[in-house]
C-alpha cells in the first residue's frame, strides 16, 4: 500500500513557482561542444555592454555528447583538401547535403582542434619512424599547429587521450563567457516569437530543475544547440539497459522541437543513424576496424562484405555504394541482409586482428596495443569495458558481436537531420542557400549549431565547437543590424508559468484521488509516456522490431497514434522537479520523432538503406527525390507542411 | 550499468545542499536524501554510465553495477581521476585484473587559455577570432562543379 501518497523525488514541486525574469541580447541554449564554442568566441566580438546568457539543462563541465570523453577527434582536416572532406560527407550521406555548410565547417574546424590542444587536451603524435606516442609523451614532438603529425585512424580522425575532453573545452568556454553569465540546471523548453513579427524570435522560457522557479527571458537573438534525439525509438535493451544508449540518453530532441515550434524549417529529418556497434555495450568499432584492422564476419565465419553478393548489392547504389569507402548506411544494409537471410550474428574478429599485429611487434608494443584497445572504450564508453569484464572478454582471446542499434536522430555524426540554415554570404554559395547570417534558421534571429544544423553531417565534436564559434559572430552581426526590430513577445508571465507548470498542476489537482501516485486515470506520467512513444515508433516507424522497415500504411497509423499522444500530453503529470524535466523532454521527443517519420512518409523512396526502408518504395528514385525535404509546423493550428527543396552541387565530383 | 552509492562511504558531501554527484550528473539522476544525508541514483534505467559522478565523488563512494538486463554479475570498472592522468582498474568476472593509466590533460586545471584579451577586428569577415589573430586567409572552394 502506497499511502500516504507522495511523489518519489527529493525536490518536490509547488503549484506556483518563483518567476525569474531576464533581459539579454544573446541567449545560448545548451552546454555541449557547440554551445561551448559560442561561449568561447562571442565576447571576442561583442561590445562590452552586450548582455549574454547561457542556459544549460545540466552542468557545463560534463554536459552533452562528450560528457564521458572521447578517444578520437573525428574531424581534423590537416593535410587533406577541404574539397575532399565535402566529397566524403556527400558520399556517406547518399548525395544530398549542403556543401556550402560542409565546406565552411572544413575551413574552421582545425582552429578549434588547435585550441583544444593548447588548452591541455592530449593529442597522439606520430614519430618520424612511424611510432605512435600518446598525448603526454607526444608533447615533445610539438603541437599540431606547429606541424607535428597526428595519429590518423582513417583519413579524417585523429587519436586523443580524451577522458577530460569536455571538461577542458567547458573550462575555456566558462572562463571566456564568465560564470555570472551562465545558469546551469536551467531547462529551456520553448522559444517565443516577436509580437509584431511572428517570424522573429524575442525570447525563451524554461525552468530550474533544482528549485521551483520559472525563467522568462527576453532575448534579441538565440542559438538553440541542445544536441540530437535519443530514446525516441525503443532501444534493444528495455530494462536498466535502456540508459546505455549509444548517443547521450539525455538528448531529447529539444533542439529540433524548439526550433520547429518557433516556426523554423527542418530539413532531411528522415535521415537517422543506426550505428553498428559492439552489441549491448555500444562501444566504438572505429578503432577496431581502422587502427587494428579487424574484420567482421557473419555467423558462418565468412567475410560477408567481401562476397560477390555484397559487391553486387553495393553496385545497386552506385556511385555511393561503389566508392572506396561505401556509405555508413550501406555497410549497415549489408549487415541487415545477413540477419534477414539467416546468416547472423556478425562477429568482430578481435583475436585475429591482435594476433596479426603481434607478429611484427615486441611484447612491450603488444602490451601498449592492448592498452590502446581498452582506452578506446574507457575514454568514451566505459560500459562496454564493463561488459567485456563481466563476460570475461579479453579481445586477444575472445571475439565480440557487433550489431546496428536502435535509431538516433542527429546532425553532427554520420547523420544529417536538422534545421534548414543559411550558409555563408559569399559568391560561391547558391542564392537559395543564404539569407544574410551564417547558420541562421528560417526564423529571424534564431541560430543553431552542432546537431541542430541539418544537411551537413560528419562535423563531430570538433566541428560542432567550430560551428558554435561561427554562430557567435553571426548572432552579433544580426544583433547590430536587426536587434532594434525585436519588440518582445506577446505572452504574459502568467500564461508562460501556466504552460511550463501545467504538468505540476495536473499532478497536484489529481494525485490524492488514488492510493498509488503512478496509476491515476486523470493523468499520465512521463515514464509511461516514454514507453508508449517508443513502442509506437518501434512498431510502425521502422524501428528494430521490423529491421527498420516501414510503409505508407504503417506511417498513417503512426500519425493517428501521435495525435492521441499529443492530446494526452495535456494531461502529463509531474510530482517533483526531476519528473517535470522528464515531462518536458517527452513533449520534445514527440515533435522531433513526428518530424522524422513525417519526412519518411513524404519521401517516397528508400534513400538510406540500412538506416530505414520504405517497403512500398524500395530503392532510390533520383528523378523524383534527388532533393532536400523540408518541413514546418504551425503550433497555433497544429498543421504540418512538407516540401521539396532543390539540391545544388557546389564541389565537383 | 547504473551507479550505486556505498552507504558507509557517502557523507552527503558534508551536509551541503548539493552533493558533487548531484552537481555533475548530466541526466539529473543523483540526488541527496536530506534525512539520511546520503546520495542515490533516482532513475537507474536512465543512467548512461558516463562515470561523471564516480570520477567526481570526493569519498569514492560511487561505483557502477552492470545493467541487470544484459550484464553478468561479478565485474567492476573503477577509475581514479588525478590531475594529469586517470587510473582504471578493470576486474573481470573470472578474477583477471587489468590496470591502465592514461593522460587526461597536459595543462594545470583552470589554466585553459580563454583568450580574454583577444578582441576581433572585422565582425563581417568569415574568420574566427584566433584565425584573424593568426593571419589565416579564408579559403574558398577551388574545385567547383
Amino acid at each position: 500500500m502506497a499511502l500516504p501518497n507522495k511523489p518519489v523525488g527529493e525536490l518536490k514541486v509547488v503549484r506556483d513557482p518563483e518567476v525569474d525574469k531576464r533581459d539579454v541580447d544573446v541567449l545560448i541554449i545548451g552546454g555541449g561542444m557547440a554551445a561551448c564554442g559560442t561561449a568561447f568566441e562571442i565576447k571576442k566580438w561583442a561590445d562590452d555592454d552586450t548582455k549574454i546568457l547561457l542556459c544549460d539543462k545540466a552542468a557545463l563541465e560534463r554536459s552533452g555528447a562528450v560528457a564521458q570523453g572521447l578517444s578520437a577527434i573525428n574531424t581534423y582536416i590537416g593535410e587533406n583538401k577541404i574539397e575532399d572532406y565535402v566529397r566524403m560527407v556527400r558520399n556517406d550521406l547518399m548525395g544530398i547535403v549542403r556543401e556550402d555548410l560542409i565546406y565552411d565547417l572544413g575551413r574552421h574546424v582545425d582552429d578549434s582542434v588547435h585550441l583544444f590542444e593548447e588548452w591541455g587536451l592530449p593529442v597522439w603524435k606520430k614519430t618520424d619512424d612511424g611510432k605512435n606516442m600518446d598525448g603526454k609523451k607526444g608533447l615533445k614532438l610539438g603541437t599540431l599547429k606547429s606541424g607535428a603529425t597526428p595519429v590518423r585512424t582513417g583519413k579524417w580522425q585523429i587519436m586523443i587521450n580524451g577522458e577530460s575532453y569536455k571538461r577542458i573545452v567547458a573550462e575555456a568556454g566558462k572562463k571566456a563567457l564568465g560564470e555570472d553569465n551562465i545558469i546551469e540546471r536551467c531547462f529551456i523548453v520553448e522559444i517565443l516569437n516577436d509580437k509584431e513579427d511572428p517570424n522573429r524570435v524575442a525570447g525563451a522560457v524554461g525552468f530550474s530543475v533544482r528549485e521551483n522557479k520559472v525563467y522568462i527571458i527576453n532575448a534579441k537573438t538565440i542559438v538553440c544547440a541542445c544536441g540530437g534525439a535519443v530514446n525516441v525509438y525503443q532501444p534493444r535493451s528495455v530494462g536498466e539497459g535502456k540508459g546505455r544508449a549509444w548517443y547521450p540518453v539525455w538528448n531529447a530532441g529539444s533542439t529540433y522541437t524548439m526550433a520547429l515550434r518557433a516556426g523554423a524549417e527542418l530539413s532531411m529529418m528522415e535521415n537517422r543513424f543506426t550505428p553498428a556497434r559492439f552489441k549491448d555495450g555500444y562501444g566504438p568499432v572505429g578503432a577496431w576496424f581502422l587502427l587494428f584492422k579487424a574484420q567482421a564476419v557473419n555467423g558462418l565465419g565468412e567475410s560477408y562484405v567481401a562476397s560477390d553478393d555484397a559487391k553486387a548489392e553495393l553496385e545497386k547504389y552506385a556511385p555511393y555504394g561503389t566508392a572506396a569507402v561505401p556509405p555508413t548506411c550501406l555497410r549497415n544494409h549489408l549487415m541487415m541482409k545477413e540477419y534477414k537471410e539467416g546468416r547472423g550474428p556478425i562477429i568482430m574478429k578481435t583475436s585475429d586482428a591482435l594476433a596479426k599485429l603481434g607478429e611484427t611487434m615486441s611484447k612491450k608494443e603488444l602490451k601498449h596495443l592492448e592498452s590502446e584497445a581498452w582506452e578506446d572504450f574507457l575514454d568514451m564508453s566505459v560500459g562496454q569495458a564493463g561488459l567485456w569484464c563481466a563476460t570475461n572478454t579479453e579481445p586477444e582471446k575472445k571475439d565480440s558481436e557487433i550489431m546496428p542499434t536502435e535509431p538516433y536522430l542527429l546532425g553532427s555524426h554520420s547523420g544529417c537531420c536538422g534545421i534548414w540554415c543559411s550558409g555563408p554570404e559569399e559568391d560561391w554559395v547558391p542564392a537559395d542557400y543564404k539569407w544574410g547570417y551564417n547558420r541562421m534558421t528560417t526564423v529571424n534571429g534564431l541560430f543553431t549549431a552542432g546537431d541542430g544544423v541539418g544537411c551537413s553531417g560528419h562535423k563531430f565534436s570538433s566541428g560542432s565547437h567550430a560551428e558554435g564559434r561561427i554562430v557567435a559572430k553571426s548572432m552579433l552581426q544580426y544583433l547590430k543590424a536587426e536587434g532594434d526590430k525585436v519588440t518582445g513577445f506577446k505572452e504574459t508571465d502568467e500564461e508562460l508559468v501556466d504552460m511550463i507548470y501545467k504538468p505540476v498542476r495536473n499532478y497536484l489537482d489529481h494525485c490524492e484521488y488514488t492510493t498509488a501516485q503512478d496509476i491515476n486515470p486523470n493523468y499520465c506520467k512521463p515514464a509511461g509516456m516514454a514507453l508508449r512513444l517508443m513502442k509506437m515508433t518501434n512498431e510502425y516507424g521502422g524501428g528494430i522490431a521490423t529491421y527498420y522497415m516501414t510503409s505508407g500504411k504503417n506511417l498513417e497509423i503512426l500519425m493517428d497514434l501521435f495525435e492521441m499522444f499529443r492530446e494526452d500530453l495535456e494531461n502529463i503529470a509531474a510530482g517533483d522537479l526531476h519528473e517535470l524535466m522528464r515531462a518536458w523532454e517527452i513533449i520534445h521527443r514527440l515533435y522531433t520523432v513526428q518530424a522524422h517519420t513525417r519526412h519518411i512518409q513524404f519521401r517516397e523512396e528508400s534513400r538510406y538503406p540500412g538506416f530505414y526502408y520504405r517497403g512500398d518504395f524500395m530503392g532510390q528514385n533520383d528523378d523524383e527525390w534527388f532533393c532536400f525535404t523540408n518541413s514546418s509546423y504551425n503550433k497555433e493550428t497544429n498543421e504540418w507542411s512538407l516540401k521539396k527543396v532543390p539540391y545544388v552541387q557546389i564541389i565537383a565530383d | 550499468m547504473p551507479t550505486f552509492v556505498i552507504s558507509e562511504k557517502c557523507d552527503g558531501c558534508k551536509g551541503g545542499d548539493k552533493t558533487a554527484c548531484m552537481y555533475i550528473c548530466p541526466n539529473d539522476l543523483m540526488v541527496l536524501d536530506t534525512n539520511e544525508m546520503k546520495a542515490y541514483n533516482q532513475e537507474p534505467d536512465q543512467c548512461w554510465e558516463c562515470y561523471s559522478c564516480v570520477k567526481i565523488c570526493p569519498s569514492q563512494a560511487i561505483e557502477v553495477r552492470g545493467y541487470n538486463d544484459f550484464v553478468p554479475m561479478g565485474a567492476s570498472v573503477v577509475p581514479m581521476l588525478g590531475t594529469e592522468d586517470v587510473m582504471w582498474t578493470c576486474k573481470f568476472r573470472n578474477g583477471v585484473v587489468k590496470r591502465f593509466k592514461f593522460p587526461i590533460r597536459t595543462t594545470p586545471e583552470g589554466e585553459a587559455n580563454s583568450y580574454d584579451d583577444l578582441k576581433g577586428k572585422d565582425l563581417n569577415s568569415g574568420l574566427l577570432s584566433t584565425q584573424e589573430a593568426d593571419g589565416y586567409v579564408l579559403v574558398t572552394p577551388s574545385e567547383l562543379a
